[in-house]
C-alpha cells in the first residue's frame, strides 16, 4: 500500500474555527457518552430489582459527588444530544442548511440545552426541598 | 453516463454495503421515538427525585410505566450501538480490530437490552 504517495484532502487543523463544526464532534460526543451511561441506567434498574438493600448501594453510588457529577453531564449530554439530534433531524429532511439557519439553529440548541439542565436540576432540587 | 449495475442491483437499492439505507433509516427512526419517550423519562425521574425503593418500585410497577421503560430501553440501546458502530468505522481503520469492536458494542447492547428488560419485568411482575 502506497497510502501515503496519495494527496491528502486536508485535514482539521487547515481549517478556521467555527461553531458548526465544534457542535458536530460534541453531537458525536455526546452520542458516546451517553451509550457509556446506559450501562448505568442498566445497572439501576437491575439493583432495583434485586430489593432494598442492593437499591440503597446503588442509590448511594449515584448520590455520592462523583456520581452526581457523571449524573449532570450525563443529563446534559442527553439534552445536547437531544435537541442538537432534531436539528439534524430537520437536515435529514433537507430545511435549514442555509448559513444563517444553520448557525440560529445550532445557537437555538445551545440555548435550550442551558435551559433544559437547568430546568431539569432546578426542578429535582424543588422537590428534593418539599415542594 | 453508463450504469454499469445491473437492472435487478437498481432496483433492490442495497448499494455497496449490502443494505442500503437500513442503517440510517434505523438510526432516524430510533431517534424520531426517542424524542418523546427520552422527554418522558427525564421529566418522570426529576419528580421522582429522593424518591425511596417502594415509592419507585411501585412506579415501575405499574403497567404503562413498565411499557414505557421497555421501549425507551430497546430504542435507547438500539440508537446506540447503531452510532458507536459509525463512530467505530469511522476512526477504527484496521478491519479484524473494526469488526471485533463492532461485534464487542453490539453484544454488551444486546446483553444490556435482555438484562433491564428482565428486571423491569421482575418488578412488573412481583417477581
Amino acid at each position: 500500500m502506497t497510502a501515503h504517495d496519495r494527496p491528502l484532502s486536508p485535514h482539521l487543523q487547515i481549517y478556521r474555527w467555527h461553531l458548526l463544526m465544534t457542535m458536530s464532534i460534541l453531537h458525536r460526543a455526546s452520542g458516546v457518552f451517553l451509550a457509556l451511561g446506559t450501562v448505568v441506567l442498566v445497572a439501576w434498574l437491575l439493583a432495583l430489582a434485586a430489593g432494598p438493600e442492593s437499591y440503597a448501594r446503588m442509590n448511594a453510588v449515584i448520590g455520592s459527588a462523583p456520581g452526581l457529577v457523571f449524573l449532570f453531564g450525563w443529563s446534559a449530554a442527553l439534552f445536547y444530544h437531544l435537541c442538537n439530534g432534531i436539528r439534524h433531524l430537520f437536515w435529514d429532511a433537507g430545511q435549514g442548511y442555509e448559513l444563517p439557519a444553520a448557525y440560529a439553529s445550532g445557537y437555538g440548541v445551545l440555548v435550550a440545552t442551558v435551559i433544559l439542565t437547568l430546568a431539569a436540576w432546578g426542578g429535582a432540587c424543588l422537590i428534593l426541598g418539599g415542594v | 453516463m453508463m450504469d454499469m449495475r445491473k437492472p435487478l442491483a437498481r432496483v433492490r437499492g442495497l448499494g455497496a454495503a449490502g443494505e442500503g439505507v437500513g442503517h440510517w433509516w434505523a438510526q432516524r427512526v430510533t431517534a424520531v421515538a426517542l424524542v418523546p419517550l427520552s422527554l418522558w423519562f427525564v421529566i418522570s425521574v426529576v419528580m421522582l427525585a429522593g424518591a425511596d425503593y417502594a415509592t419507585m418500585h411501585a412506579w415501575v410497577a405499574q403497567p404503562w410505566v413498565s411499557v414505557l421503560l421497555i421501549l425507551f430501553i430497546i430504542a435507547t440501546l438500539h440508537h446506540a450501538q447503531l452510532g458507536m458502530q459509525v463512530v467505530i468505522e469511522d476512526y477504527v481503520s484496521t478491519p479484524l480490530l473494526r469488526m471485533a469492536s463492532i461485534l464487542l458494542v453490539k453484544a454488551v447492547a444486546v446483553v444490556l437490552v435482555v438484562a433491564a428488560v428482565l428486571a423491569v419485568l421482575q418488578v412488573a411482575l412481583g417477581g
